[in-house]
């Protein structure tokens, strides 16, 4: 279990003050300026060599994308994203740092910042989190006030202007590139990478989105340093990790804990353990809504990191562990998630758009055992077609709950089907 | 410069090249759908997947960009399975109402699935349903077709730049939607028809009248503006059932105005088809061919030749005004005019009359000032050609004359000649703008000359021309905008009066006064027709317009579907209209009906054959005789005028009802219900309704 002493997010519960001043208490705002003095690439190497992969689900290196970013001074300058538009079902990590540790985030923006040459960056919020909207305008308004960001941040002589932009509430501007467009005042849709953010972002500015979670650890980074931070975890998997339990476990929780901590462990040292003990657990979805659901047998050797969810198939995606127990039917719930999907599904390009309603109604019947044995096999074909054919992720994001359901339930499948004959009879 | 390698050959590509214009190179077809190479790239439908070696998806041709030792396959087991797929992703919701689809047998949608797509369905759910919308009378919808390309959507913000149509709501419930229930207000629109891949967006006044395969298709050229835009002529039998843009890419592209595309329904009302005399009870009353032009060679032959007139309209063409001419000359009359709106246009000197930069250069231009003209109204295509380099951010544009939206930015630089005058002198900030320029451009239009004091007007531009650099030794800026098809044609034949001759306007004075006796019109329409006296007046020509009402014999001639016959476009570009359908009964091409006449009158013309006449043709102008060619024109031939006293009066442009401008378009039922829709109307602007 990670220690007190090394946890980051130490106000993730909101027993203490989340302003300035409770923040410099526990350490924010320290030292900032001396950071910033080590120049971009200190800055830049510091987060590469710790290891940090993005906390948004895609895991991508963080210090790696920010390597992206070209050099000051061309036509148009740097901007830096923060996607606070946390809306993968299952995930409620983002808000708490927003609500308990915003200082946190703010002074990981400054560094994020200085360490890819930007001198300019929103915050893309969801447009649910009204509360958390106006905690961080509030705390913006204390970090400038009190001179922490600014023309002269911290005193450093680094410029840095945060700006806080709402969303209105699709998940698919949550996809880095919807919410570029979204940000620019768009219809929220994804586009075509390449080009990739850091060549053309925001108003064809270079661009790095990074997810709240990862920025805000950033700070921790470079004062702790990065051999810390690598510390914990597995190798390609370091560092420490909030994780979002819920579920039916006794005591539903966000926790930090170290990467690479087993499933079973995660659940039953912070979680108060599965409802009706581990035996009563039919299976987990380890990181979000889309990443495919692990049955019994798999949660027992799952480790929760990014490589060894993806050993078995399925991802740590946000690291929103929704765990099930026997008194679920998985066959509704998926069709529950493919509704969601088929609901959020921007609609520009075929597959997601045709594909994911098809899912969606196929799974209905499923669920309700109105359709053939045979037809799962196109439903797996349906969801074959869509995944990998689509301009983003969320077309991917729609198969894979159906995909895993079909790898790992395929006897709790036909069974819904065959009761239904039963029923008839 | 990468080389890649596609289904085994090798290629070495321009930089940016995308990989399926790379493929396109190599002759290999990539189907696609929302790709359209004069569109921004959407790349949503998919379709053109391809396989790219390392790459851990497949990815969109469209967008990809070719990299050096690119391994594509686009052949492969995964591309085909991937295009399977999007088919049937396309088809699920698609109702498969080909039968009775307008678009049947020229459907992207149907091509691809032959070609590419599965056989049978596996979609056992509802199928969507989406509701229809109004576009207006000119595109009909049918929008549960709709495969959501947004062709239309992007055509509509970035060619025409009228944003009017848009996709709403999300995932499958997007929508191609007008937002409002209003037709669309752009000259353009039509074009939308050809970019759908399917059969949502279809031709209205063209709805279940045929299949394609039942159409003889035949090239031509348009004739109701000056742009001369390439058109095919879609007729069945007798009847012209559609037109559709052609690509030409220094003329057109491949666009087509509403006008030129839809007018086409007037071909069928009004015609004259038989010849007319006037009889003693005042009315019209049908003849044979024989008394018509005996009737007419009568009143000649009372006429002295002094007395004798000669008006040509908007739409003839050069093989009529050359036998007009001919005629006219030959019976030694001096008044004979192809400006019947009564524009300055000094016919002596080419590089004065034409659009010097040609089409296509105003996307090398980088300043323009617009004169006298609203060229979103004269002439639309042009319209999108400007707004094509003004979205490059390389084109400043100014405009003389009266604002108005023209789907791009411009410096409203003054309203009259006085403007003019200004920039000339460089009391106004755009004369910099002209001066710093590398291509600076002029577009004068007919508004600046067709007033009376074109020739003070033209004197003025003289100098704006020598002063702002405008003419330089590798580039013409000056350029004059036409708005009849005829117009340049008329001028390279030398259609205007002799020393003593009258010009269109003193014509219809002369004979108010009684001094003109006999006033012939081939095809003109747009004078003042209730003015001209006792004047014994011909009118030749094909639609029952204000001519033939006052004429008194009306002789039956062919509208430009129904001849071969050579026009000279705005840039002075000759290009030919072939015969597509038949005219009406007894109306006969124009240039035959002069000669047949010529032998009444006794100055038999010495041509039998349409070739003899383009032969004649080209001995009076050789120009006429590179066809689909610009000839550059000698700038310094041009007689420099001085500008008088600028009159205050603001510029109008000439077009204020773009819908309805010549004879075939004012009797058309579908321009009719577009002056409708948009309340052009004469009632409705009375109302004060056209905002």
């Amino acid at each position: 279990m990670l220690r007190d002493a090394d946890r980051i997010f130490t106000n993730l519960y909101g027993q203490q003050g989340r302003d300035l001043k409770a923040a410099r208490a526990r350490g924010d705002w320290e030292g900032t300026a001396e950071l910033i003095a080590k120049g971009r690439d200190w800055i830049k190497e510091e987060v590469k060599a710790s290891g940090l992969r993005g906390r948004g689900g895609a895991g991508f290196p963080t210090g790696v994308k920010w390597g992206f970013m070209p050099a000051e001074g061309g036509d148009r300058p740097n901007i830096i994203v923060v996607n606070a538009d946390e809306g993968e079902p299952g995930t409620c990590k983002d808000r708490d740092i927003l609500r308990n540790e915003p200082h946190k985030l703010l002074e990981g923006i400054l560094l994020a910042c200085a360490g890819t040459g930007s001198h300019l960056a929103y915050i893309y919020i969801r447009g649910e989190f009204v509360r958390e909207a106006a905690i961080l305008e509030e705390a913006i308004q204390e970090a400038r006030d009190a001179g922490m960001l600014g023309p002269d941040a911290c005193g450093s002589g680094f410029s840095c202007e945060v700006y806080v932009h709402r969303g209105a509430g699709a998940y698919v501007c949550g996809e880095e590139t919807g919410l570029l467009t979204s940000l620019e005042g768009k219809k929220g849709q994804p586009r075509i990478k390449p080009p990739f953010p850091a060549q053309v972002g925001v108003w064809g500015c270079p661009t790095t989105v990074n997810n709240v979670e990862s920025i805000a650890v950033v700070p921790a980074i470079c004062k702790r340093g990065s051999d810390w931070f690598a510390g914990f975890g597995r190798e390609r998997n370091t560092g420490t990790k909030i994780f979002c339990i819920s579920g039916h476990v006794n005591r539903p929780c966000n926790v930090e804990e170290s990467l690479s901590i087993p499933l079973k462990d995660l659940i039953e040292t912070h979680a108060g353990g599965v409802r009706g003990g581990w035996d009563n657990l039919l299976a987990v979805i380890p990181g979000g809504s889309s990443t495919p659901a692990l049955d019994k047998a798999a949660c027992e050797e799952a480790v929760m990191d990014f490589d060894g969810l993806a050993e078995l198939g399925t991802g740590l995606g946000t690291a929103a562990v929704v765990v099930m127990d026997k008194s679920t039917d998985i066959v509704r719930a998926v069709a529950r998630l493919s509704h969601f999907y088929a609901h959020e599904s921007c609609g520009q390009c075929t597959p997601c758009r045709e594909g994911a309603g098809w899912l969606w109604r196929m799974m209905e019947r499923v669920a309700a055992g109105n359709a053939r044995i045979d037809e799962l096999d196109e439903m797996q074909a349906v969801a074959d077609n869509i995944s990998g054919n689509t301009i983003c992720a969320l077309g991917d994001a729609a198969a894979w709950p159906v995909q895993g359901l079909l790898k790992r339930f395929r006897p709790t499948l036909e069974q819904h089907i065959r009761d239904k004959g039963k029923r008839a009879a | 410069m990468p080389t890649l390698t596609i289904d085994g050959t090798e290629i070495e590509v321009a930089p940016g090249t995308t990989l399926l214009q790379a493929c396109e190179q190599l002759g290999i077809e990539i189907p696609r759908f929302c790709y359209h190479e004069r569109l921004n790239i959407a790349g949503n439908c998919r379709m053109c997947l391809v396989e790219v070696e390392k790459a851990p998806k497949p990815m969109p041709s469209c967008a990809a960009v070719a990299g050096d030792n690119m391994v594509v396959h686009t052949d492969s087991e995964s591309v085909r399975r991937a295009r399977r797929a999007i088919l049937e992703f396309l088809l699920i919701n698609h109702p498969l109402d080909c039968p009775i689809c307008d678009q049947g047998g020229e459907c992207d949608l149907q091509d691809q699935t032959v070609a590419y797509g599965p056989d049978r369905s596996r979609f056992n759910e509802e199928k969507r349903a989406v509701a229809d919308k109004y576009l207006g009378p000119l595109i009909d919808t049918s929008m549960t077709r709709c495969i959501q390309c947004t062709r239309c959507v992007r055509f509509m913000h970035e060619v025409a730049g009228v944003p009017e149509l848009g996709a709403a709501w999300r995932g499958e419930e997007t929508e191609i939607t007008p937002y409002i229930e209003k037709g669309l207000t752009s000259e353009l629109s039509g074009n939308i028809i050809d970019l759908c891949p399917v059969g949502a967006l279809t031709n209205k006044p063209y709805a279940f009248q045929a299949r394609p395969w039942e159409l003889a298709k035949t090239p031509s050229i348009d004739v109701h503006d000056a742009v001369g835009s390439n058109v095919r002529v879609d007729s069945r039998g007798d009847r012209v059932l559609r037109i559709l843009p052609r690509e030409h890419e220094d003329v057109n592209e491949e666009w087509l105005s509403d006008k030129s595309r839809f007018a086409c329904d007037g071909l069928a009302r009004q015609r004259i088809d038989t010849p007319y005399i006037r009889g003693n009870d005042g009315r019209l009353h049908p003849a044979r061919w024989d008394d018509a032009l005996r009737a007419v060679a009568d009143a000649m032959t009372d006429v002295p030749a002094a007395e004798m007139g000669a008006i040509v309209g908007d739409l003839v063409d050069c093989e009529a005004m050359t036998a007009l001419l001919d005629l006219w000359r030959g019976l030694g009359s001096p008044h004979i005019d192809c400006r019947q709106d009564g524009a300055y246009l000094d016919a002596s000197a080419r590089a004065g009359y034409v659009f010097n930069s040609t089409i296509a250069g105003i996307e090398d231009a980088d300043a323009l000032l617009i004169v006298g003209s609203n060229p979103r109204l004269e002439a639309p295509v042009l319209n999108a050609r400007i707004r094509k380099r003004w979205r490059t951010g390389r084109l400043s544009v100014g405009v003389i004359g009266q604002a108005a939206p023209l789907t791009y930015d411009y410096t409203h630089v003054g309203e009259g000649t006085r403007a003019i005058s200004d920039v000339a002198k460089g009391d106004n900030a755009f004369a910099k703008v002209l001066k710093n320029a590398e291509r600076p451009m002029v577009i004068v239009g007919m508004g600046a000359l067709d007033r009376g004091d074109g020739d003070s007007v033209t004197g003025h531009l003289h100098r704006l021309v020598e002063n702002c650099g405008i003419v330089r030794d590798d580039w013409n800026g000056f350029n004059v905008l036409h708005t009849a098809a005829a117009r340049v044609g008329g001028l390279d034949l030398g259609l205007v009066p002799e020393d003593k001759g009258l010009s269109a306007p003193a014509m219809q004075a002369a004979a108010g006064k009684g001094t003109l006796k006999l006033l012939y019109l081939l095809g003109a329409d747009e004078v003042d027709t209730t003015a001209l006296g006792d004047a014994f007046v011909v009118y030749q020509g094909h639609h029952g317009d204000a001519g033939a009402a006052r004429a008194d014999v009306v002789l039956p001639g062919a509208a430009y579907t129904e001849k071969d016959a050579t026009y000279v476009n705005t840039e002075g570009r000759p290009q030919r209209t072939q015969r597509a359908v038949c005219p009406p009964g007894e109306a006969r091409p124009d240039w035959a009906i002069l000669r047949a006449l010529s032998a009444r009158v006794g100055h038999t013309l010495p041509y039998d054959t349409l070739e003899d006449v383009r032969h004649r043709m080209t001995r009076i102008n050789p120009v006429l005789g590179r066809v689909d060619e610009v000839v550059p024109a000698d700038w310094s031939a041009v007689t420099k005028l001085r500008g008088k006293t600028p009159r205050k009066a603001p510029f109008e442009s000439p077009v204020r009802v773009f819908y309805q401008t010549d004879a075939i378009s004012r009797v058309s039922p579908t321009m009719a219900a577009c002056v409708r829709e948009h309340g052009l109307g004469d009632d409705d602007r009375k109302a004060g309704s056209d905002g």
